[in-house]
């Protein structure tokens, strides 16, 4: 390996680790509702704190359980969003890129500087 | 001299066939692998090794054509449209920002294979967002994904090199 290949190999991994200590590990908030979109289009916001199952459009199907929400049901054939963690206090997305279906984590009741969710940061 | 050209032809015409074809098993056995650990669009890359393979013994212009063939035909047999849209998404990134660095910066397998890896990413990523409509996708998975790219880039870098040492 080249000495700049090396330089530039290392520089993008500790840039890239740096980063995902700041957005997975370093608390933003929490996290009181999540707000489902569909296609770029509100669908809902919901609270984490009801447990209840939602329907989304034709498509989708989620489920809000003991504050955190999961997606159970996707029409899609690789159901990629099915598999995607949980969501909860913490905040994160599901997406359904199939079916341009978002679900992410929104500022609840307790917070209210991060109300805009993630978008603010950028 | 006519004839020297004529067989050099073949051989890549059966060259190119040969990593478009490796370059669709590939994607095929990625697809069984369940590397994925909830981020979306996070996988091994192993189609990139014959990209490589292709970009180091020609030009761009062949890496792209093995490229475009086998995700038109991957798209095809086992994608949809938006599949084939996120995939030709990341490869055209993945590919431009690979011969900018072999080329212009001079980097080696390495270094143009995690480059690759991650542009590859990236490229997949920025179109997730106007398709969701939701910039918040770029911050919350890109951090992810470029780890990702830099771990399978070196692996499948050193898998290229290997092949190269070993294939005339």
């Amino acid at each position: 390996m080249k000495k700049k290949e090396f330089i530039f190999i290392s520089a993008l991994l500790a840039f890239s680790i740096l980063l995902c200590l700041y957005v997975y590990v370093v608390p933003h908030g929490k996290y009181g509702s999540i707000q489902i979109t569909v296609n770029g289009e509100l669908y809902g916001t919901y609270s984490l704190g009801k447990d209840q199952v939602i329907q989304i459009g034709d498509t989708n199907v989620c489920e809000i359980k003991n504050g955190e929400v999961k997606m159970t049901e996707a029409d899609c054939p690789d159901h990629l969003c099915m598999k995607q963690p949980a969501v909860g206090s913490s905040g994160g997305y599901i997406v359904c890129l199939p079916n341009k279906v978002v679900i992410q984590g929104e500022g609840g009741s307790d917070s209210q500087d991060s109300s805009g969710g993630f978008d603010a940061v950028v | 001299m006519t004839q020297w050209c004529n067989v050099m032809n073949q051989k890549k015409t059966a060259y190119l066939g040969l990593f478009a074809a490796i370059a669709i098993i590939f994607g095929y056995v990625e697809s069984l692998i369940p590397f994925f650990a909830g981020i979306p669009g996070m996988k091994l890359g192993l189609a990139n090794l014959a990209v490589l393979f292709v970009l180091e013994k020609y030009t761009w212009k062949e890496a792209a054509l093995v490229s475009l063939v086998r995700i038109l035909i991957i798209g095809f047999m086992f994608g949809n449209g938006s599949s084939i849209m996120y995939s030709l998404a990341g490869a055209t990134l993945s590919l431009m920002v690979m011969v900018f660095v072999k080329n212009k910066i001079g980097f080696g397998h390495l270094g143009v294979s995690v480059a690759g890896g991650v542009s590859h990413n990236i490229g997949q990523l920025l179109v997730a967002v106007p398709a969701t409509h939701t910039v918040g996708l770029l911050y919350y998975y890109a951090p992810a994904l470029m780890v990702s790219g830099v771990v399978t880039g070196l692996l499948i870098g050193v898998l290229t090199r290997e092949v190269l040492k070993r294939i005339p």
